[in-house]
This record gives structure tokens, C-alpha cells and sequence, in this order.
């Protein structure tokens, strides 16, 4: 039965403090990151699960809990910055320990939820987080993507796109910024098969929230990337975080995809894209590589990348239909 | 010394023996790594997993790191959680080793104590256990298998206390201890049990009506006073080990303390050291003592808190003492003789003291080895600021 967003609307409307995260926090005006916990704890609450979640450091975590104070109306817990997943791994088995030993009852229905940003996730999060998916722990791990260490400063990650200015990989004289390719996080977690994982963008909300219930849902791990703008160090302005999250899909930067068990689906197909550049001009973090003389080849080589991944998606679709892994 | 009744004992290993503690324990939660040498204490627990003797929930995590972090999301939930390790497993949890600590979660881990990288090397010194100290963990150290045994029970009880509420390390010697053979006598499964308890659920994250939030940003307006809850939890357990000790000698007839004095009446010469090597000491005292030489023994149960009340007690006014370590402190003292002459400053006669070095990377200490710091001491042949090695090649 797919949750009804209308009816979710009105519940959490007239009743803020029950979605699970608060006003209060410190985060930026704008931020994408607590859009995404609400989406996420909204639907868990709609589903009728009592949320537990778990934080790696990052923007949501220093800026949601200051001592003595916390914007979270569900149990919380902040570990480390590289070890959601494996606290988490812990809080689930505990969990499923206690119900076995009959200390909690066997019918609750609990929804763990770990929040990580990209520097927690792509990088130093990564061996504790497949540790996870492999062990098969029930938990919703949710990536909210801003695409660098930017509670730090705006530092490079190995989610920061190609061409963007960071701190540690500026646009200089010589180099153009970021030269790697963005990881393929979803394709990384979805190739340990036992395992659902989707991206999502908080432009589209049906599709997020219907992510979000397939996961809570879904018999084991699950992986959530959804796409974070950062008003800050994206250099756009607070009303953009929606329309720059559009643009991201619109130019096939930030595909809406699931891999369920090795099954691909596209789960939105937009009838026309726009060109890549569209998403790259709207954003000063690309404003000092769209300055360089050799910007429109870096440009087209860009587009190019993202005009072939759509395709490779498509034909995974195709291949993959029905074939299950396990 | 520890009176152990042969024909209610079993021969088994500390890593047996351990493992059989935490089958009696029965947490909810094992998170564990292996690594040489506390590798047999997760596969016997695991073989109890497999056989449905526990109820334990194991988790096969994929780094000592991770076996940290799950124990601290597994005891924050409101399960008894458990885990286990050696040097470089103990070196790369260090991170969480503080967090746990602080988030006063009561983890008890057995240490199966080996030297830490590098050059890399397996076998036994405290150089992990040390590199801990200041971690806010309670840290025991057993001189044989069967302390090994009573103290991972005792430290549930120690680590529990709503008082206490602080994680417990119990060291045991790598190889030595985990993979030398002993007679261990085992307490009933039920007495066990019954000693333990239920663990009393403080503030679990799983009490979703009664929300609360785990590991806040904690700055420079409380983090402060936090650190100060954290070194009073230490004093409350200095108070409250000897009543645990109690309790268990009521249960086990064994006597534990924050040290063990071995013919110490009327030693004028003592010895101060930490874990297995407390054995032959002990050996060796005896020896000299049918030669006529006041030697004595002072063995370090509990490290942290150090209780050095206890330590003044037993060394104030004796001629001299001898301070074992099994780790350097490069560019400083080694921490347990650094620790021992910082508690005589304050003694109202201060013995000679000296400094030996023995035993790093698991290089035998023999009796000849011990004898000879006895016989610098006894010769007045100590230098309070030198430190010396036994069994070393220079």
C-alpha cells in the first residue's frame, strides 16, 4: 500500500515536531540536507516505523546537535565520522538480540536509518559501510550528496564532480580544478547484489518518498544517494536548492535509477534533457572552470561522459530486466 | 597466590578460557575481528554462536574499527555488547576506544595483549594496552588463565554500575596466557549468570517514547565539564571495585584487589610489574627467600584507575623497588615505573627505585632475568633516572 503523500502533507503539517527532525538547527538557509532527513523520516512515520537514526559527522550532525540542544525528536546517535554504518550494524542486532532474547517485543517495527554525507560515504566511510550492505543488516543508509567536505570548508571528495573548485583541488593556472570522475556510488553498493539502492533528488518527491518506502520495505540493506545542493560552496542562492536539484536530473547529471538486487530501473525518464551546461552555469562552484580558455573542451568532454552514462543505463535496464541476483 | 582446586578445574587456554566466560556472560551482542593472538577467544565464541549455545547475536564485522563502532550502536541500544582484541586490532579502534568511554557505554573487551606494529611482530607486550591508558577505560590486567576468567566476569559488574557506567579492558598476555595451557576452574553457568544480572538499560536508543540524542557537538561550554563527569566515574570505581571483588569472592572464594602483595610483610626488595610475568617474579622470590634475601612482590591488578593509595601502602618505607614495564614510553619513562615513582613522591619514606624494561615484542623473561634487578636493588646498585633492559642484546 504506497504511502499518500497528500494525507503524509497534512499529518506532519499541523504536527512539525513528529517528523522526527525540528526546527532550530543550524543548518544553512537553503541546505539540502534536512529536506532529505524529513523526506526519509516523514515516510518511515507515515509506514507506521519508529525511526532510529545515526549520523556521521558532517553539516547535519554539528549543526542539528549542539550540546545541550538537538533538533532530532527520534533517537539519535553520532559516533565518528567513518562508522555510521557499522553503529548502525550495531543497533540493529541489538535489536533483533533483544526481541530474541524476549527483553523488547517481537512486533516492533523499527526503521534504522543512518544519514552520512558524501566525504562519510565515497571516502573514509566506504569499507565500513559495504561491511554493512555484505552482513545483510536491515538499515536504511541515507547519502545526502553535496558533493564535497563542505562542513570543513569546501574541501574535494570523491563525490566532487569533475571541474569544481575545492579548497584542495582549486582551479588553477595550470590544473582546472577536479580532474577524477565522480564515483559511481549507487553502481558500488548495488554490485553487492543483496542489496537495494537508488539515487534520489529532493525536485522530486514522489519519487523520493516512493524510494524511501521500497527501501524501509526491502528484506535487508538499503542505499539511498540523494543529491544535497549547498547554497554555501555550490554558490547558488537559498531558493535555488530546488531548481538547481531539477536541473541535475534534467541533464542527465543525476539520473533517478534503482538497482534492486542487481535489477536496474530508470525511474524517471525526462522526454528532453537539456545540455549539461545548463546545470554547470547555474552553479559558481564552476564558475572559475568556465573562466579557463579550454573550458568548452572540459565542458563537452563532460557531456559526452554524462550522455554515454545514460545510455550504459539504459542498456542495464534493459539487461537486467527481471534477472534478479538473489 | 590464587589457590586452585585441581579436580574442579579443567585445562584450557586463556583464549578458552575467556571465550567460556563470555558463553556464561551471554551479551547480546559479540562485534569481533580476528587478529593473532586473541583470534581463539572469536572462534570458540563463535563456535558457541554456530552450536546455539548463546543467544548472542555475533557480528563478523569487517575491521576492529567497525567491531568498536557496532558494540557502541549495540550498547547505546540497550544490549550488553562484548568484543575482543590485540595490538594493532586495539590501535585502529582507538578512535571509538575514547568515544566509548565517554559516551559511558559499558563495553567489556578482553585485550589478548601483543606488541604493536612496527616492525610487525604478534607476540606479547603491553605496548597496545598502554597506548590506551588515558582512554578513560577501566584497564585489569590477569596474571594467569584463571584471572583471565574472573575478571572478564567481575568487569560486567565493575563496568555496569550506575555509579561507574565506564568500558572495561581485561588484559591477558598474548600467547602467554591465550595460548599457553592452565588449570582454570569454572564457575557454574547458573552462579555466573546469576552474578551478572540483567543489564540495566540506561537511556537506550531503543526506548523510541523516551528520545534521546547519542554523541552531540559538545564544545568548549561543556565538553569540559563532560571530561570531569568522566574522571569522577573513575573515582566511583576505584570505590566500588573492592565491593565487586567482594561479591565475587562470595561466589568464586577467589580474592581480588587493585594489587596482589606477594610475601610482602617483612620485603625489604619488591618487585612491581603487571600480568604473566607476576608468576615467575613470584618464583623467584621464593627462590631467593630460601637464599635469605627480604624480597617480595607487588603485582597490579587494576592499572586505571592506577590506585595509588594502594601502591603507597605496600611500598612506603621498603629499602628499595623494582619496577617491571613490558612497553617504552620513547623519550620518557615507561608508564608502569613513571606511575609507580609519581605515587612514591608522595610517601613519607621513599624507597630507592629503579626502572626495567623487559620482555618487548614477546622476548622471554626468565628467573635469571629477575634475579638480577632484585640483586641491583639489593646491592643499592638502582639509579632512579636510568632505565634498564633485562634480556636484551646491546
Amino acid at each position: 500500500m504506497p504511502v499518500n503523500y497528500i494525507d503524509m502533507a497534512r499529518t506532519f503539517k499541523s504536527n512539525a515536531e513528529q517528523v522526527g527532525i525540528v526546527q532550530g538547527h543550524r543548518l544553512c538557509p537553503g541546505c539540502g540536507a534536512p529536506i532529505i532527513a524529513k523526506f526519509t523520516l516523514m515516510t518511515a512515520k507515515k509506514l507506521g516505523f519508529e525511526p532510529v537514526v545515526g549520523l556521521a559527522t558532517g553539516c547535519l550532525e554539528v549543526s542539528t546537535t549542539i550540546y545541550p540542544y538537538t533538533a532530532w525528536t527520534v533517537p539519535y546517535i553520532h559516533n565518528a565520522f567513518e562508522n555510521v554504518a557499522a553503529t548502525m550494524s550495531g543497533v540493529e542486532t541489538a535489536a533483533k538480540s533483544l526481541k530474541k532474547f524476549g527483553e523488547i517485543p517481537e512486533d516492533r517495527k523499527f526503521a534504522f536509518i543512518a544519514f552520512a554525507g558524501d566525504g562519510g560515504t565515497y571516502d573514509i566511510g566506504l569499507q565500513s559501510l559495504s561491511g554493512m550492505v555484505e552482513r545483510g543488516h536491515k538499515v536504511l543508509y541515507v547519502l545526502y550528496d553535496n558533493e564535497g567536505y563542505m562542513n570543513t570548508g569546501n574541501q574535494r571528495s570523491g563525490g566532487t564532480p569533475t571541474g569544481s573548485n575545492t579548497t584542495t583541488a582549486p582551479v588553477g593556472k595550470v590544473i582546472p580544478g577536479k580532474v577524477q570522475i565522480k564515483k559511481s556510488i549507487v553502481d558500488i553498493i548495488g554490485a553487492h547484489e543483496g542489496v537495494y539502492a537508488a539515487t534520489a533528488s529532493i525536485s522530486d518527491p514522489a519519487d523520493f518518498f516512493a524510494k524511501v518506502e521500497k527501501a524501509l520495505n526491502f528484506d535487508g540493506p538499503s542505499f539511498i544517494a540523494a543529491l544535497s545542493p549547498c547554497t554555501r560552496f555550490w554558490r547558488i542562492p537559498d531558493s535555488a536548492t530546488n531548481s538547481v536539484s531539477k536541473l541535475a536530473v534534467e541533464t542527465k547529471y543525476w539520473p533517478l535509477y534503482e538497482i534492486d538486487r542487481g535489477v536496474y530501473r530508470v525511474t524517471r525518464k525526462p522526454r528532453q534533457f537539456k545540455p549539461l551546461i545548463e546545470f554547470l552555469k547555474a552553479q559558481g562552484r564552476f564558475k572559475p572552470l568556465l573562466s579557463r580558455p579550454d573550458a568548452d573542451e572540459i565542458v563537452n568532454k563532460l557531456q559526452e561522459y554524462v550522455d554515454k552514462r545514460w545510455e550504459r543505463l539504459l542498456a542495464l535496464e534493459e539487461a537486467t530486466k527481471d534477472k534478479y541476483l538473489r | 597466590m590464587m589457590n586452585i582446586d585441581l579436580k574442579k578445574s579443567k585445562a584450557v587456554t586463556g583464549a578458552e578460557a575467556v571465550a567460556n566466560a563470555m558463553r556464561q556472560i551471554e551479551p547480546h551482542v559479540v562485534a569481533a575481528y580476528p587478529i593473532t593472538p586473541q583470534t581463539p577467544i572469536v572462534e570458540y565464541f563463535a563456535k558457541f554462536v554456530a552450536d546455539g549455545v548463546v543467544r548472542t547475536e555475533m557480528i563478523p564485522v569487517e575491521s576492529e574499527h567497525s567491531a568498536m563502532s557496532a558494540v557502541v550502536g549495540a550498547a547505546a541500544a540497550g544490549a550488553r555488547a562484548m568484543t575482543a582484541t590485540s595490538a594493532n586490532g586495539l590501535a585502529l579502534m582507538h578512535e571509538i576506544v575514547y568515544i566509548a568511554a565517554s559516551s559511558r557505554l559499558p563495553i567489556v573487551m578482553p585485550v589478548v595483549n601483543r606488541a604493536l606494529s612496527g616492525p610487525i611482530n604478534i607476540h606479547c607486550d603491553h605496548s597496545d594496552a598502554m597506548a590506551e591508558r588515558d582512554s578513560g577505560w577501566i584497564q585489569l590486567f590477569a596474571e594467569t588463565n584463571q584471572e583471565a576468567y574472573d575478571l572478564t566476569i567481575l568487569a560486567i559488574r565493575l563496568a555496569e554500575h550506575e555509579d561507574v557506567r565506564l568500558p572495561v579492558m581485561v588484559n591477558l598476555d598474548g600467547f602467554i596466557l591465550s595460548h599457553g595451557v592452565e588449570p582454570v576452574e569454572f564457575l557454574p553457568d547458573e552462579v555466573v549468570k546469576e552474578f551478572v544480572g540483567k543489564p540495566k538499560r540506561v537511556y537506550p536508543l531503543l526506548d523510541t517514547e523516551n528520545p534521546v540524542t547519542y554523541g552531540p557537538l559538545d564544545l568548549y561550554d561543556y565538553y569540559f565539564e563532560h571530561k570531569r563527569q568522566q574522571v569522577e566515574a573513575m573515582e566511583h570505581a576505584k570505590k566500588l571495585f573492592p565491593k565487586v571483588a567482594e561479591e565475587f569472592e562470595k561466589i568464586s572464594g577467589r580474592k581480588y584487589d587493585f594489587v596482589e602483595p606477594y610475601k610482602l610483610d617483612d620485603a625489604e626488595y619488591v618487585m612491581v610489574a603487571l600480568g604473566s610475568t607476576n608468576s615467575t617474579i613470584k618464583y623467584v622470590v621464593d627462590w631467593m627467600r630460601e637464599e635469605g634475601f627480604k624480597v617480595g612482590a607487588l603485582k597490579i591488578w587494576m592499572f586505571r584507575p592506577f590506585p595509588k593509595e594502594k601502591i603507597q601502602y605496600y611500598l612506603n618505607g621498603r629499602k628499595a623497588v623494582v619496577v617491571l614495564d613490558r612497553s617504552a614510553s620513547f623519550g620518557a619513562e615507561a608508564p608502569l615505573y613513571e606511575a609507580i615513582k609519581s605515587a612514591l613522591y608522595e610517601a613519607t619514606i621513599r624507597p630507592r627505585i629503579g626502572s626495567y624494561v623487559y620482555g618487548l615484542g614477546g622476548r622471554d623473561i626468565v628467573p635469571e632475568h629477575i634475579r638480577k634487578a632484585f640483586m641491583d636493588a639489593i646491592e643499592g646498585n638502582l639509579l632512579v633516572d636510568e632505565q634498564r633492559y633485562l634480556g636484551l642484546r646491546e
